[in-house]
C-alpha cells in the first residue's frame, strides 16, 4: 500500500543524501519526497511517499529513526492527514479551445499564472487525485509541460498529537505502528 | 605577547596574531588533541599525509600515543582489535584522499560487526572542497552507508560538540564507526581551547530498560515453553551482559547457542552450551534451533549465515527478540515478542524468578544430538590436520588467550575448536568477512592489553593481505603469535568449488613466500611444523619465546569445514561429512 512518512530532520548539509541513500540502498522506493523548513529553526520537515507492506513500512521507519540527523519519524499512512500537492501545468490554447479550457478549469479553483498566445499555465493545488484528474482533462488539448511538487502532509488537528515522539519518548512509536490492529503492543502477528 | 601593530604583516597573519591575543592561542589540531584526551583516548592508530600535517604536528608535542602502521587498512583493523578487546572506541587517523579511502574496508567491517570506532580523516582546505583538489575524496559521501554517523567540521567552533557526540554515538546503543572529516584549514587555523561538552545529539536516543509489558510477555512465554533455546550474539558482549546471561541460563536451565560474534559471551565448557549455530554450526545447535519451541534471541540479527533458508528457520518456535537496535527487529525473521531494550538490563530484570518449566527432557534430547554427532574430524598420522593445530594452541593457552582470526576455513576451525570462556577474547570479522583483518587486529589487541597472550590464527592467503604490518609489530615490540594455517589454497573458496563447482579449482590455489624467511627478514622468530609432533614442539617453543613468532603450519590441503549448511538450505539440512 501507499505509505506517507513524515520526517523531522536537522537542516544540515547532506541530510537529504543520507535519507535518499538509505532508501535506495535498502530497496525502498520513493514516489515523491518534499523538503522544507519546519516549525522550529534549524529543522526541516520531509514528506516521503513510498509503498510497501506493513513489515516494510516498519523497517522504513526504524531505519529512518536510526539516522542521527532524524529527529522524529511518523508513518502517517493510516492517520487522518491533510495532504497537498501543487502543480504547474502548461497547456496549448487556440481561440477555439480557450473557452472550453476555461470551462474545465472552473470547478478546480486553479489560478492562471501565465498566459501567452499559444499556451497558458495553471497552478493547481490539492490532493493527488484532483491534480491527476485535471491533467487528464487537459491532456487532449496538449499539455506541454508539468511541474509537480510532490505531496506534503500534516496530521489533522487532534489526531495522535502525542504520537510525534518528543526527545525523551522511548522507541515506542515503532512498536505502536505495528500494533494498530493489535491490542498488545508487543505481540505482533507472525506471517 | 604578540605584537599586532606591525602594519607590514600580511592581513591574515595580523588577524591570526589578533586572535591569539584574544585568547585563541592554539590551532584546531591542538584543540583536537586536547578534546581526544578529554574523551579518554590514549592511543591513535594512523598514518600521516599532507592534509593531516597540522594534526601530526600537534601530536608531536602531545602525550597521545600514536601507532604508525604500514597501511591505513592495518591502522583501522588494529583500532578494531583494540576496540573489540577493551570495549573502548578505537581511534584512527588518516590523511585525505587515498588515506581516507584505504580506511573504507575497515569502516564497513566495523559497521557490520558493531565495533565502536572514531575515524578521523584529513580533508583538503575548505575553499578547495568540491573542486577535485589534489587528494580530495568525498569521504563523508563515500562512508554514509557504512558509518553510524559522520561529520565534516567546517567551523572549528563546532569541533568540541562533534567530538563529544561522535564518541557518544560510537560507543552507546548499538556501537559502530563514526567518521569525522577535518579540512586542513580547520586544523591549521586558530582555536580556543575548550572543555569537552556533554553529548547533545538530539535525534539520537538509546533504549534502556524493557517495558513491564515486554517483561511479562517474555516471562509468560518462558513459563509455557518446553523446549526453550537461547540464541545469543555479539550484543551480549557489547552490552557487557555475559555474566548476567550465564546466571539467567543456569537458573532457568535453558540451553545456549551462539553466533560467531557471540562466542565467549557464554562459556564454551558450560553444560548448557550447544555450540555455534548456522552455516558451520554444530549438529546439536542446528538441530536445537530447528526443533525448539521457544527461541530467545538476544543481541543478534538473524544473519543469513545463521538462519540458512528463512522458510525452514526454527519453524516450530515462538520467537522473542531483544535488541537495542529497533531496525533489527523483524528485519529478516518475523518475531512474536519484540523488545527494543538493552539485553543486559532485560536479563537482569528477568533474573528475579526461576521461570522455566522442567527442561530436562529437552536437554536430554540435545545431549543425544551432541552424542550422535559431536564436533569431530578424522585424525590422520600421515599429515597435519588444521583442527589439531587449533586444539594444540587451545591446550597450550588453556583456552584463555585472545584469539584473532583472518577469514576462511581456519576462522571456522578457530570458532569451533577453540573453547572461549570469556567475552572479548575472540576477535574475528563476521559480517563483512574481511581477509586481512586478523593480523592487524591482533596488533591492536596487543597494544590495548600488553599483558595478554594474543594469538592470530591466519590463513596463508589472508595473512598476505596485510603482511606488511609485520614491521609495525616489530617497531612496537608486540609479542603476537601468528599461526599460519597453510593449506596452499584459498581454502574456503576451494571448499565451495569442491562442493558446488565440481572440483574446478579456478584461481584458488595460491602460492606463498617462505613465511619463516619472511619472519626472519623482519627480525621475527619463524618456525615451521608439518606433522602433529612438530606442531607440538613449535607451539611450545613459540609460547616460551618472549617476542613475536610466525609459525607456518603446513597442513593437509583439501580438508573441509564440517558440518556445513549449504547455501539456500535449512539449518536441519547439514552436510556432516563429504561423501563425494
Ligand atoms: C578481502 C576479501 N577478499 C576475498 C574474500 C573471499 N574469500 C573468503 S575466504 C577466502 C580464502 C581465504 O584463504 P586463506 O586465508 O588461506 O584461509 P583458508 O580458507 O585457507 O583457511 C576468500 C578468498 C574475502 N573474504 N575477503
Amino acid at each position: 500500500m501507499e505509505r506517507t512518512i513524515s520526517v523531522l530532520v536537522n537542516d544540515r548539509p547532506g541530510v537529504l543524501a543520507r535519507i535518499a541513500g538509505m532508501f535506495s540502498r535498502r530497496g525502498f522506493n520513493i514516489a515523491s519526497i518534499t523538503v522544507g523548513t519546519a516549525e522550529e529553526e534549524g529543522l526541516s520537515r520531509m514528506t516521503i511517499v513510498s509503498s510497501g507492506d506493513d513489515a516494510m513500512a516498519l523497517q522504513m521507519v526504524a531505519q529512518l529513526q536510526k539516522l542521527i540527523d532524524v529527529i522524529e519519524v511518523h508513518d502517517i499512512s493510516r492517520e487522518q492527514t491533510v495532504k497537498r500537492e501543487l502543480a504547474l501545468v502548461k497547456v496549448r490554447i487556440t481561440k477555439t479551445t480557450r473557452p472550453e479550457i476555461a470551462h474545465i478549469l472552473e470547478p478546480f479553483r486553479v489560478s492562471i499564472v501565465d498566459v501567452g498566445h499559444a499556451s497558458l499555465t495553471v497552478q493547481v493545488t490539492g490532493d493527488v487525485q484532483k491534480i491527476d484528474a485535471l491533467i487528464g482533462l487537459l491532456r487532449p488539448f496538449g499539455v506541454t509541460e508539468i511541474a509537480r511538487t510532490g505531496v506534503t502532509a500534516l496530521l489533522r488537528s487532534g489526531v495522535l498529537e502525542s504520537g510525534f515522539a518528543g526527545a525523551d519518548t522511548p522507541y515506542r512509536p515503532l512498536i505502536e505502528a505495528e500494533a494498530t490492529n493489535d491490542d498488545d503492543l508487543f505481540e505482533t502477528e507472525r506471517e | 605577547m604578540y605584537g599586532s601593530s606591525d602594519a607590514a604583516a600580511p592581513a591574515a597573519a595580523r588577524e591570526f596574531v589578533d586572535q591569539m591575543n584574544a585568547g585563541m592561542v592554539r590551532t584546531g589540531a591542538d584543540l583536537l588533541c586536547s578534546l581526544l584526551q578529554q574523551a579518554g583516548v590514549d592511543v591513535i592508530f594512523g598514518y600521516p599525509g599532507g592534509a593531516v600535517l597540522p594534526i601530526y604536528d600537534a601530536l608531536y608535542s602531545s602525550s597521545l600515543r600514536h601507532i604508525l602502521t604500514r597501511h591505513e587498512q592495518g591502522a583501522i583493523h588494529a583500532a578494531e582489535g583494540y576496540a573489540r578487546v577493551t570495549g573502548r572506541p578505537g581511534v584512527v587517523l588518516a590523511t585525505s584522499g587515498p588515506g581516507a579511502t584505504n580506511l573504507v574496508t575497515g569502516i564497513a567491517d566495523a559497521y557490520m560487526d558493531s565495533t565502536p570506532l572514531v575515524v578521523l580523516t584529513g580533508q583538503v582546505v575548505t575553499e578547495s572542497i568540491g573542486r577535485d583538489a589534489f587528494q580530495e575524496a568525498d569521504i563523508v559521501g563515500i562512508t554514509m552507508p557504512i558509518t553510524k554517523h559522520n561529520y565534516q567540521v567546517r567551523d572549528i567552533d563546532t569541533l568540541p560538540q562533534v567530538i563529544a557526540d561522535a564518541f557518544h554515538i560510537a560507543t552507546s546503543g548499538r556501537p559502530g564507526p563514526v567518521l569525522i572529516d577535518l579540512p586542513k584549514s580547520v586544523t591549521s587555523g586558530p582555536a580556543r581551547d575548550a572543555v569537552l561538552p556533554a553529548p547533545d545529539a538530539r535525534g539520537y536516543r538509546v533504549p534502556g530498560h524493557p517495558s513491564d509489558e515486554a517483561l511479562t510477555a517474555i516471562q509468560d512465554a518462558i513459563r509455557q515453553a518446553r523446549k526453550p533455546l537461547l540464541y545469543v550474539g555479539g550484543g551480549i558482549i557489547s552490552a557487557g551482559a555475559a555474566e548476567t546471561l550465564r546466571r539467567f541460563a543456569r537458573v532457568n536451565q535453558i540451553p545456549v547457542t551462539s553466533t560467531l560474534l557471540g562466542l565467549g559471551g557464554f562459556p564454551a565448557h558450560d553444560e548448557l552450551f550447544v555450540g555455534m549455530l548456522g552455516m558451520h554450526g554444530t549438529y546439536a545447535a542446528n538441530q536445537a534451533i530447528t526443533n525448539c519451541d521457544l527461541l530467545i534471541a538476544l543481541g543478534v540479527r538473524f544473519d543469513d549465515r545463521v538462519t540458512g533458508k528463512l522458510q525452514r528457520f526454527s519453524p516450530h518456535s515462538k520467537k522473542i527478540h531483544v535488541d537495542i537496535d529497533p531496525a533489527e527487529i523483524g528485519k529478516n525473521v518475523p518475531v512474536d515478542i519484540a523488545v527494543v531494550a538493552d539485553v543486559g538490563l532485560t536479563l537482569q530484570a528477568l533474573l528475579t524468578d526461576r521461570l522455566s518449566a522442567d527442561t530436562g527432557e529437552w536437554r536430554a534430547q540435545i545431549a543425544a544430538w551432541e552424542a550422535e554427532w559431536p564436533l569431530r574430524y578424522r585424525a590422520d598420522d600421515t599429515c597435519l590436520k588444521p583442527q589439531a593445530v587449533i586444539e594444540l594452541i587451545a591446550q597450550r593457552t588453556r583456552g584463555e588467550a585472545i584469539v584473532t582470526t583472518e577469514v576462511g576455513q581456519h576462522q571456522m576451525w578457530a570458532a569451533l575448536f577453540y573453547p572461549f570462556s570469556e567475552p572479548r577474547k575472540f576477535v574475528t570479522s563476521g559480517g563483512l568477512g574481511t581477509m586481512g583483518y586478523g593480523f592487524p587486529s591482533a596488533l591492536g589487541a596487543q597494544v590495548a592489553l600488553p599483558g595478554e597472550t594474543v594469538v592470530c590464527i591466519a590463513g596463508d592467503a589472508s595473512f598476505q593481505m596485510n603482511i606488511q604490518e609485520l614491521q609495525t609489530m616489530v617497531d612496537y615490540a608486540l609479542p603476537v603469535k601468528i599461526a599460519v594455517i597453510n593449506n596452499r589454497f584459498l581454502g574456503m573458496v576451494r571448499q565451495w568449488q569442491q562442493f558446488f563447482y565440481d572440483r574446478r579449482y579456478a584461481e584458488s590455489r595460491i602460492s606463498s613466500p617462505d613465511f619463516v624467511k619472511v619472519a626472519n627478514a623482519y627480525g621475527v622468530l619463524g618456525l615451521r611444523a608439518a606433522t602433529f609432533d612438530e606442531a607440538k614442539v613449535a607451539i611450545e617453543q613459540a609460547f616460551a619465546h618472549e617476542g613475536p613468532v610466525v609459525i607456518d603450519f603446513v597442513v593437509l590441503e583439501e580438508e573441509n569445514v564440517f558440518p556445513m549448511v549449504p547455501p539456500g538450505k535449512g539449518t536441519d539440512e547439514m552436510t556432516l561429512e563429504w561423501e563425494g
